[in-house]
């Protein structure tokens, strides 16, 4: 049997090395390397293709539910092992789907066990979990099967086109496979929709403008962004969010 | 005599009274109002008694958050081969940290003792968080033997690095601001603070706590005010001044 290639993401250098003092104890694996935060995981995942994932839950720039939900589209989606301190709330979720967590601090026989029975994440699963983390600070992009990781907050606006929706940000253009309905209900908080195809990021949106259209000559109410040329159509259905705005 | 006519017109208006003779009518809504206005000062007396605010001082006692003892137990057992004096020396803070949080905490004490103890507490964050915790410390014309309520400072840093720092790949400073003015003292606390990805409800929790215990501790003279702003969080607490019974 080939050693199995395990993975640690933990923000703490303290629990990464107890983690690794209790991998090398048990032996005959291979820790193929360590990460500081979901994103930083996901990335490594990627690349260094793991067996098994050790991820913490409560970590910067990504936590670990989110990094879960995006480790689950690579290619060769690794194990996911979750280890947290003492949270409440977290481990009846955990619980409830059958999803395999362990305590911190974690004991090697409770390790190991895990590590035997170690299986990659049901969808289902996952979905269960969600609710620890309902809103992404990410959406994943697969391109040329290179995994991207686009942060929410640099997204400018979204625009469904047929099948993908263009995410616009101030370098560039991505196109990912989610409705533009179901990102809406995720972040409606943070986007604002202009028009039936389209939804733009309340803090990119500078102001409204009434410019004529070509065809008919008839005014219509655009939305100026910053960092971008392009405006956005205001459709007549949202032209009450002008006066709000 | 005008007020009883303007009670007797009020009730009047009530079918019952109709049938009492004028007199007994008034004497009972008398009766009736004076019974509910004792009743009302006796309330308020038994709420601010001295054995209320005590019972209440003993029930509001800070609480520290169990993911900080679990992470902290964690830290100490990665140190335990690699550097056991430093584990040692982390077990102590502990141990010295969990003896004042388990202690009846209802006596002022001197504002140096509680700086120690938010030392040793912070010693223990930093053994996890590392370069990522840096702290600022401005005491230099505070009155070190002042007398405050023991936890007011610490459970405020557990917040700071909890909701401020942890959620920060690269860390930030929380700097801890202690003078007196004008014979009040002021503490201000402030820390980064990122709007994302925040839980609020935690810090409501602490900061009630510390707000309550103030207002049983000197009443009107002590305040604490919180805001945010430009991605700052803020604590300031204001007290009276008080010196070390003798």
């Amino acid at each position: 049997m080939p050693m199995l290639k395990i993975l640690i993401a933990d923000d703490e250098a303290p629990a990464r090395s107890r983690l690794r003092d209790l991998l090398t104890d048990i032996g005959n694996l291979h820790i193929t390397g360590e990460a500081k935060n979901g994103k930083e995981a996901i990335l490594l995942a990627d690349q260094l293709q793991p067996d098994i994932i050790l991820l913490d839950i409560r970590m910067p720039e990504m936590n670990g539910i989110e990094a879960a939900q995006h480790l689950q589209k690579l290619t060769k989606a690794p194990a996911v092992i979750f280890t947290t301190a003492f949270e409440n709330y977290a481990i009846q979720a955990f619980d409830m789907n059958a999803v395999d967590y362990l305590l911190k601090p974690i004991r090697q026989e409770r390790l190991q066990t895990a590590l035997q029975k170690a299986r990659a994440l049901l969808p289902q699963q996952l979905s269960g979990l969600q609710s620890l983390s309902p809103q992404r600070t990410h959406l994943n992009i697969t391109e040329r099967g290179r995994i991207l990781l686009v942060p929410i907050t640099d997204i400018i606006y979204l625009r469904a086109e047929l099948k993908y929706v263009t995410v616009r940000t101030a370098e560039r253009e991505y196109l990912i496979e989610e409705s533009l309905t179901h990102l809406e209900q995720e972040f409606g908080n943070i986007f604002m929709r202009l028009h039936r195809n389209c939804l733009a990021a309340n803090a990119y949106i500078i102001g409204f403008e009434k410019r004529s259209q070509d065809e008919h000559g008839e005014k219509q109410w655009v939305a100026l962004l910053k960092h971008v040329p392009e405006t956005i159509t205001v459709s007549r259905r949202q032209q009450h969010l002008i006066r709000m705005a | 005599m005008f007020c009883n006519a303007a009670i007797y017109n009020l009730f009047s208006k009530i079918w019952i009274f109709d049938d009492l003779p004028t007199l007994s009518r008034v004497l009972f809504c008398s009766f009736a109002i004076c019974a509910l206005t004792l009743y009302y000062f006796n309330l308020r007396q038994r709420a601010s008694s001295p054995a209320v605010a005590e019972a209440r001082l003993q029930a509001l006692q800070a609480r520290i958050r169990p993911h900080f003892l679990f992470n902290s137990i964690n830290a100490v057992l990665s140190l335990i081969r690699s550097q056991p004096k430093q584990a040692e020396a982390a077990l102590e803070d502990m141990a010295d940290l969990f003896r004042v949080l388990m202690a009846d905490n209802r006596e002022l004490v001197p504002l140096a003792q509680e700086i120690a103890l938010c030392r040793q507490y912070l010693a223990l964050e930093k053994l996890r968080l590392n370069e990522r915790l840096n702290i600022q410390w401005q005491i230099d014309n505070m009155p070190p033997d002042a007398m405050i309520p023991p936890l007011i400072l610490q459970p405020l840093l557990e917040n700071a690095v909890y909701h401020g720092i942890e959620p920060l790949a690269d860390g930030g400073t929380i700097n801890i601001q202690i003078y007196s003015k004008l014979n009040e003292i002021h503490l201000v606390l402030t820390n980064p603070y990122r709007t994302q990805n925040n839980h609020q409800h935690g810090n409501k929790m602490a900061l009630n706590n510390i707000k309550e215990r103030l207002t049983l501790h000197f009443d009107l003279e002590a305040s604490l005010k919180s805001k945010q702003e430009n991605g700052v969080y803020e604590v300031h607490i204001t007290l009276p001044q008080q010196k070390q019974k003798l």
